[in-house]
């Protein structure tokens, strides 16, 4: 066939299927993306955190500051044992209570309580906290992460479900809960 | 023998590639790069299919899911006939890829390889050194244990700390709200199959342009690098003084992968595999994370910074180390390559190398770190506590039982968070002292409320008889003075202080 003007048959088809190999990779694209950013999708829905049992109060002496754990809320059956996560039960004086995330506000490392000096401490870059949770020493750049909390029939609640990190401490809420508020 | 021959002719006659396999072979280099310092790329490479093999090696064992990975390693180490050694294997050529890579870098950086008309060759090369340590990293997070969970909480704790995204990078990472399943596999599908991708990729580009533009001539003091002239200048070279890269020069290399995988072999004989540490169980608090040898330095530097200074470092930090070196060859392109004219270029090196080392030297004693256990295990030396009173003693008492050895140090034993108290008493004045207990600060947390009067008398009184034997403890010459002209120090039985 002979060609007339500037644009054949067949480079016009190339182009058309370049064209349509375009579109179906967008319509491809769509859901791949959206898979890709299920973790955050997720997380604008509904939220990642609930409220889940520490176990009765009765376990937290009043003044006295006690490693509890829990199960978070969202679990997925490949997590095992990751997705038990410890925290710092503070009652501060028998009707207020203080709870701490286990992961240092510096890096996310394991704090340890010591109760004789009343001090918590990382064992990864020396960062020191108080027995209220604020900073006393080393780099972190503030206090541990704090949990809310409620007391409903004698159980403890905190509200918790995803790592707290520097740039996303948990809830919203990182001043102390001062007040019980009454069961839903 | 003439089979193979036959069978050879048949192949070619199809794949019609033996001419163009036969001239990048013979292909000439400058006599003088038959060297021993030009085979590190070559080494990493076959480091790099050794790593290929093991690793597929692990994956017939290996579970990437969180409830089952640390138990898998186990298996690996215990149950299956030589699982502990492929896994060592594995661990070292990490290892040594790693260093080969950076001892590869610096000689091309010294060598002034990246220099015109190289330039791509060493931004793929820059490229090739970020995936190489972004395997170190996923492999890390794949011995799925107490140092990886942690680990993992320290890379969401870094990104978290990106301006508006920090939470959404954090979620992407981990793939979910905390670190679980889901962080495993996704860790495991980058370090299996992204990254290695890109490596093969990168390494493909790094090796066609080292064919194409041929290998860096050996840098001779004087001999410039001209955009105008060099290409004609290396082909003269080549042609005047060259040899054909097999067998001319590829014996060396030959020789030095043997070398490295035979070290390997060695390493992971002798020392075996790495860890798995505790199991990676978040409420298994009694654990100090620590990242593997290439990422001490790292670690170290964390502690150090200043809190002001730290997010904008992490972040900005890596922007700029990475800039540098891609814009290192449109920077500096031209001139002389040769060491021995370039002293900036040496000091940089040297400067880099003591860094890093030390950091690294430091990072592996974490004098940052209170010592958790110091209190109940380090014991204060007995030389301490010879001819002391009830109340110095009882001030004894008080130090450990309150940590006060998690971070000080007495007799060398104990913390190094805080100074060595050995001889505290010739610093600080019993004022001083009073203060620096109750009040903390200089990095101390303050102790006021954690302690009594009494318990403040006695650790005071105890910490004052921590001076060297010639020695007196500071005085403060006007307090004698100022309590009533009493010429008689104040014994440190009656301390005042408080509301009086």
């Amino acid at each position: 066939m002979t060609q007339s003007g500037g644009l054949s048959r067949r480079e016009l088809l190339m182009k058309l299927g370049i064209v349509f190999n375009g579109v179906v990779g967008l319509v491809l694209a769509v859901p791949i993306v959206r898979y890709l950013l299920s973790p955050i999708v997720h997380l604008r829905k509904e939220g990642d955190e609930s409220w889940v049992s520490l176990g009765g109060v009765e376990q937290f002496p009043s003044g006295e500051t006690r490693l509890a754990t829990y199960r978070n809320p969202i679990v997925s059956p490949s997590d095992g044992d990751t997705a038990d996560i410890a925290c710092w039960v503070r009652n501060v004086d028998g009707n207020t209570f203080q709870v701490f995330a286990i992961n240092c506000a510096h890096l996310g490392c394991p704090v340890r309580w010591f109760a004789q000096s009343g001090l918590f401490m990382c064992p990864c870059h020396g960062g020191v906290y108080y027995q209220d949770g604020s900073r006393a020493s080393g780099p972190p750049e503030r206090g541990l992460f704090q949990y809310p909390y409620r007391l409903e029939s004698g159980k403890l609640l905190i509200k918790a479900g995803q790592l707290p990190t520097p740039g996303n401490p948990v809830a919203s809420n990182t001043n102390i809960v001062r007040e019980i508020r009454p069961c839903a | 023998m003439r089979l193979i021959e036959s069978l050879g002719k048949w192949l070619d006659a199809r794949l019609q590639i033996g001419s163009a396999i036969r001239e990048s072979a013979e292909h000439p280099v400058p006599r003088k790069t038959a060297s021993w310092f030009y085979v590190f790329g070559s080494a990493a490479f076959v480091v790099f299919a050794f790593q290929i093999v093991t690793g597929i090696m692990l994956a017939l064992i290996y579970v990437p899911s969180a409830g089952q990975a640390w138990n898998s390693l186990q298996v690996l180490n215990h149950n299956v006939g030589l699982g502990w050694y492929i896994r060592a294997l594995h661990g070292w050529g990490s290892n040594f890829m790693v260093a080969i890579v950076l001892i590869h870098m610096v000689q091309v950086f010294l060598f002034g390889a990246y220099k015109y008309p190289r330039e791509l060759t060493w931004i793929v090369g820059v490229f090739l050194l970020l995936v190489t340590l972004g395997m170190a990293f996923t492999g890390q997070v794949l011995r799925f244990d107490q140092d990886a969970y942690w680990g993992l909480g320290i890379g969401a704790s870094i990104a978290s700390r990106v301006p508006v995204m920090g939470s959404s990078i954090v979620h992407l990472m981990l793939g979910g709200p905390i670190i679980g399943g889901a962080t495993l596999s996704r860790f495991f599908a980058l370090h299996v199959f992204l990254i290695p991708g890109l490596l093969i990729a990168f390494v493909g580009l790094h090796l066609l342009m080292v064919l194409k533009l041929g290998i860096n001539e050996w840098p001779m003091p004087g001999r410039v690098v001209r955009k105008e002239t060099y290409s004609k200048e290396y082909h003269e070279l080549t042609k005047k003084d060259g040899l054909p890269f097999v067998p001319g020069a590829i014996w060396k290399d030959l020789f030095f992968s043997a070398f490295i995988l035979l070290s390997i072999a060695a390493c992971a004989y002798y020392y075996g595999p790495f860890g798995p540490s505790g199991p990676p169980n978040p409420t298994i608090i009694q654990t100090a994370p620590r990242p593997d040898f290439f990422f001490l330095w790292l670690y170290a530097v964390l502690s150090f910074l200043p809190p002001s200074m730290e997010t904008p470092a992490l972040l900005i930090g890596p922007v700029i180390v990475i800039l540098a070196l891609l814009l290192l060859p449109f920077l500096f392109g031209g001139g002389e390559k040769s060491w021995r004219r370039r002293p900036t270029a040496v000091l940089t090196i040297l400067l880099v190398a003591v860094s890093l080392g030390t950091f690294t030297d430091l990072a592996e004693h974490t004098p940052w770190s209170p010592v958790m256990d110091a209190w109940s295990g380090d014991p204060i030396p007995s030389k301490f506590l010879h001819n002391r009173s009830a109340l110095e003693r009882q001030g004894a008492l008080v130090f450990q039982v309150k940590q006060c050895h998690n971070c000080h140090s007495l007799g060398d034993e104990g913390g190094k968070r805080g100074p060595a108290l050995d001889a505290v008493a010739v610093r600080l004045t019993q004022d001083q002292l009073i203060r620096q207990v109750i009040q903390g600060g200089g990095n101390m947390p303050a102790y006021g409320k954690n302690l009594t009067p009494a318990e403040t008398t006695a650790l005071v009184a105890f910490l004052e008889t921590l001076h060297p034997a010639g020695q007196s403890p500071a005085k403060d010459a006007s307090r004698a003075i100022a309590l009533g002209g009493d010429s008689a120090a104040p014994t440190s039985g009656h301390l005042q202080y408080g509301n009086e």
